[in-house]
């Protein structure tokens, strides 16, 4: 008897060293780690407190759950009936039916007060350093720059940059798979930044786990959330709604920077969403009209043209793509209302609407000859 | 006295059937093809995400795979399921010689394979099935809808006028057709759970009849009830969708909870512990299930006090769900316990239920759920609830009762292999997408960071096992059927009571004849 004790006991001793090393959340809180198992706290005081709170509703759940199952479990092994027991014949208490509610009760009223704390917290986004609109498009996202000077506002798309062939499983997955965008938006560290956000067409979510936010960015509404993160660095995430075939492929990313680099960014940035109102070859149009196509038009026309039936029209042979100009340029440009085609008008400038639209009237075969230049978008709008 | 007459002959016993016990066969063999349906929907889901990167399927094929996986699993499996049961069950618990409206029960039967065939149809049509998730958000579902979705609209429609007359039916029999002596505190705990659960029914699925009809409005009718740009409110189909989804959840529950109320007694030889607490916790939790629905959009951006006092309500609910389960441990206690497959089933409910409700309580918890919420943490919540909380109950029902429905005994061994299978298959699916949820990867989505590789693939594994563990199911029950030891007695287990347990094995085609006389 006495062997199997400590034979036990030390079988239960390398059980628990086994948890304690693999399974300790502290063990493996790396972000980016593949056994990362826990919410992380982030870097903002926010999250740190989020995560506070979730790591002691979560130990109380383990605590009730150690008692509960413990009960359970020692009747499970010695009320067994193998054991040569009669069955006791009590089937009603109300001392104990009144304990087990009011306990539960005391307990659950004793973490409604922190959770309230920091919901407070969390909608308090008042006394905000920098105001930024976000829109949830499908499938990317636009971003922009509110001056609260009253001078110009300035806005670009972010759009997931990881290549198809990675998806495909045709390239080696690089590092950042499906968590990369051509442009990250940028943040300076130690602000609170406050995020105005709104959707074109469906409900998408903006999500950022490591600045504890996420919100739903629903049409027609503009909801607020807020982060103040304290590091710099790269933070990662994803919409987190369904929004329709892509929504695994838009993700975010945000640049946390310093306050000098954030102002230097600030002005190139401006710099470069001045319009070029130059006239170009057709050549140079269609070269830089493929990339632009492929990037903002081929996740619901496909890259080449054809569309998904039923879904989203072809523009191959379409009678929009080889007929009138103006009808073409409007369509892009206003959308077609209750209907998955945006306004585009409002998401891209006119240069880079004329080198789509041109692409659109001579690829694949849609020989119009058609060059359309960005003062034929800025006409059009006039 | 009763006609003596059998059942009629072929198709024409199916097609016309009035009788409880053949409408109950055919509820339990269509919820378990469902299951089987949804079941390979699940597993092109699992096989998609074994590795990162697209393998098998488009993203918008993933997505049609996810919403008809969720609506075939709720509406076509677990509710038909326990349908089923209760038409079985009821009748043969309360002492009634059948259901109270037999042709109704016929035609609420029938419209189920009319509205599951409409809804699989979709597959085939231009633009492919709906892929906007079982919960089927607005606008994502009206404007820009595949044009399917006015057949899923239908087949919602027809399901729900099946759902409401099946409770109606369930209703009339319970106040009606009780033998002497039965009153309601007598009842089974598994009628009582049924009773509440007829009158959730009947109050919940008229409004998601509404929400799809404005759906159809929208999307036809040229209104804009959903759609921001004619002055519609986006954030409106939530409240009504939840409004009917939150009392959903617990219509899937409670028969489950009643099922287990029944098993425990039985193989801990003791009776049900605090059976009046149990209707009151049953009663309170469908009271509260209706005003705790906007716990699933604490991130639309409610105004705080809107979070603050969905927390609080929804906080509550957590107060009975506990004494139910603390009802049923009481109940094991200082019993006589064995571990026959039902009981396995049933004690693995009381145990990974219970931690679906403890996550339930985390996410109920507005501030936290901010973190949560559309993440990989919910998916495991609610697969705890419903597939271990409504899935395994439905499991141990089927063998606890399959002697009563066939007069045969089901092999033993076999079925308590085939409990440990489904059990380590459960949990290698579902535990590590708590990890993975937290870790920060998002729901619904075809692929997946590299980091989330591991897990998932984890995940994928369990779901084959889990998978394979239903087909052993399957071959159970049909070899019980065709070459079960013959099982003639009245009564299958020592410690079993009730009604039921009165009948010959098999349960005769007409029940109670003459009302039995309940003291
Ligand atoms: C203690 C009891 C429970 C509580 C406090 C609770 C709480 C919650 C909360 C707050 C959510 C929303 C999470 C989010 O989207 O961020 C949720 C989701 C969900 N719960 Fe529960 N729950 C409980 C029991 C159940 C039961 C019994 C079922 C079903 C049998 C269930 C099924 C679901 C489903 C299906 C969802 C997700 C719906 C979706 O978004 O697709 N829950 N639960
Ligand atoms: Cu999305
Ligand atoms: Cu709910």
């Amino acid at each position: 008897m006495y062997l199997r004790i400590n034979w036990l006991m030390k079988q239960t001793f390398r059980l628990a060293g086994f948890l304690l090393v693999y399974l300790s959340p502290s063990a493996w809180a790396k972000p980016g780690d593949r056994w990362e198992m826990n919410l992380s706290p982030g870097v903002t005081e926010l999250g740190q407190e989020v995560y506070d709170l979730h790591m002691i509703i979560l130990w109380i759940c383990v605590a009730i759950a150690v008692v509960v199952f413990g009960i359970m479990g020692y009747v499970l092994v010695a009320h067994r009936k193998s054991s040569g027991r009669t069955p006791a014949t009590f089937d009603e208490s109300t001392k104990v039916e009144i304990a087990w509610t009011i306990v539960p009760t005391l307990i659950l009223i004793a973490m409604v007060v922190p959770a309230t704390q920091t919901m407070i917290k969390i909608y308090d986004t008042s006394e905000a350093d920098l105001d930024i609109m976000i829109t949830g498009y499908q499938w990317k996202w636009k971003y922009e720059y509110i001056d609260k000077e009253g001078g110009e506002n300035f806005s670009y798309m972010s759009i997931m940059s990881t290549p198809q062939a990675q998806i495909d499983n045709l390239e080696p997955k690089g590092e950042n798979y499906l968590l990369e965008v051509d442009e990250p938006l940028v943040i300076p560290v130690n602000k609170k930044a406050r995020f105005l956000l709104t959707a074109a067409d469906v409900i998408h979510a903006w999500w950022v786990p490591a600045l504890s936010v996420k919100k739903d960015a629903i049409p027609g509404f503009v909801n607020e959330a807020w982060t103040l993160p304290t590091e710099i660095g790269t933070y990662r995430g994803q919409c987190a709604e369904l929004c329709g075939k892509d929504h695994g492929f838009m993700p975010i990313v945000v640049n946390v920077v310093s306050e000098e680099d954030y102002a230097v960014w600030l002005a190139s940035k401006k710099n470069a969403s001045k319009v070029d109102l130059s006239v170009k070859s057709k050549d140079e149009l269609m070269a830089s009209g493929q990339s632009l196509y492929e990037k903002n038009c081929a996740a619901c026309h496909m890259a080449n043209g054809a569309g998904i039936p039923g879904v989203f029209p072809a523009l191959k042979d379409s009678p929009i793509a080889l007929g009138d100009v103006n009808e073409h340029i409007n369509i892009v440009v206003n959308g077609t209302p209750g209907t998955a085609m945006a306004a585009y008008g409002a998401q891209l400038k006119p240069d880079v609407l004329a080198a789509i639209i041109t692409y659109e009237r001579n690829a694949w075969g849609n020989a119009t000859g058609d060059s359309v230049q960005a003062s034929d978008i800025t006409n059009f709008n006039q | 006295m009763s006609e003596h007459h059998g059942p009629a002959k072929g198709i024409k016993r199916w097609l016309f059937a009035t009788n409880h016990k053949d409408i109950g066969t055919m509820y339990l063999w269509f919820s378990f093809a469902m299951f089987f349906v949804g079941g390979f929907f699940a597993m092109v889901i699992r096989a998609e995400l074994f590795q990162p990167g697209l393998q098998l399927v488009d993203p918008q094929f993933f997505n049609q795979m996810t919403t008809m996986h969720g609506l075939v699993m709720v509406f076509g499996a677990i509710m038909p399921a326990f349908v089923g049961l209760a038409n079985w069950m009821i009748p043969m618990m309360i002492g009634a010689p059948d259901m109270a409206l037999p042709r109704m029960n016929n035609l609420s039967f029938w419209l189920l394979p009319v509205a599951v065939t409409l809804l699989i149809s979709t597959f085939f049509m231009e633009g492919g099935a709906p892929a906007f998730g079982w919960t089927f958000y607005a606008p994502l579902s009206t404007t820009y809808a595949p044009p399917s979705t006015t057949f899923f609209i239908f087949a919602v429609h027809i399901l729900g006028a099946s759902s409401i007359m099946g409770s109606i039916n369930i209703l009339a029999t319970i106040i009606n057709l009780r033998a002497p002596g039965m009153t309601y505190m007598k009842m089974p705990m598994f009628v009582w759970t049924w009773a509440i659960t007829a009158f959730l029914l009947i109050a919940a699925m008229p409004v998601l009849a509404g929400a799809v009809t404005m759906m159809l409005m929208d999307i036809h009718f040229g209104t804009s009830f959903f759609s921001a740009a004619g002055g519609g409110d986006p954030v409106l189909f939530q409240h009504v969708f939840w409004f009917f989804g939150h009392p959903e959840v617990y219509i899937i529950i409670l028969p489950a909870f009643g099922v287990i109320s029944e098993i425990i007694p039985t193989f801990s030889r003791k009776p049900l512990f605090g059976y009046s607490s149990m209707v009151y916790a049953t009663a309170s939790i469908a009271f509260l299930s209706f005003i705790v629905w906007a716990h699933h959009m604490y991130t639309t951006g409610m105004p705080l006090a809107g979070e603050l006092y969905f927390m609080y309500a929804t906080m509550l609910i957590a107060i009975p769900t506990g004494v139910k389960v603390f009802n049923w441990i009481a109940t094991m206690f200082g019993g006589a316990l064995t571990f026959e497959a039902p009981m396995l089933f049933s004690v693995a409910t009381v145990f990974l239920f219970s931690l679906g409700g403890f996550t339930g309580l985390m996410l109920a918890i507005a501030p936290i759920d901010f973190a949560y919420q559309e993440s990989y943490f919910v998916v495991a919540h609610f697969h705890y609830t419903m597939v271990a909380g409504a899935i395994f109950s439905m499991t141990a029902a089927v063998y606890y009762w399959l002697p009563k429905w066939t007069g045969r005994m089901y092999n033993e061994t076999l079925a308590k292999t085939q409990f440990w299978i489904a059990f380590v298959g459960f949990n290698l699916t579902f535990f590590p997408q708590h990890f993975v949820g937290l870790a920060g990867m998002p729901r619904r989505t075809p692929d997946y960071a590299l980091q989330f590789a591991d897990f998932n693939m984890m995940s994928s594994i369990g779901s084959f096992i889990y998978g394979f563990a239903q087909l052993f199911l399957l071959y159970i029950i049909i070899q019980t059927i065709r070459s079960g030891k013959e099982n003639a007695d009245e009564k299958t287990w020592e410690g079993a009571n009730g009604l039921e347990w009165t009948l010959a094995s098999p349960a005769p085609f007409h029940t109670f004849s003459t009302p039995p006389t309940v003291k």
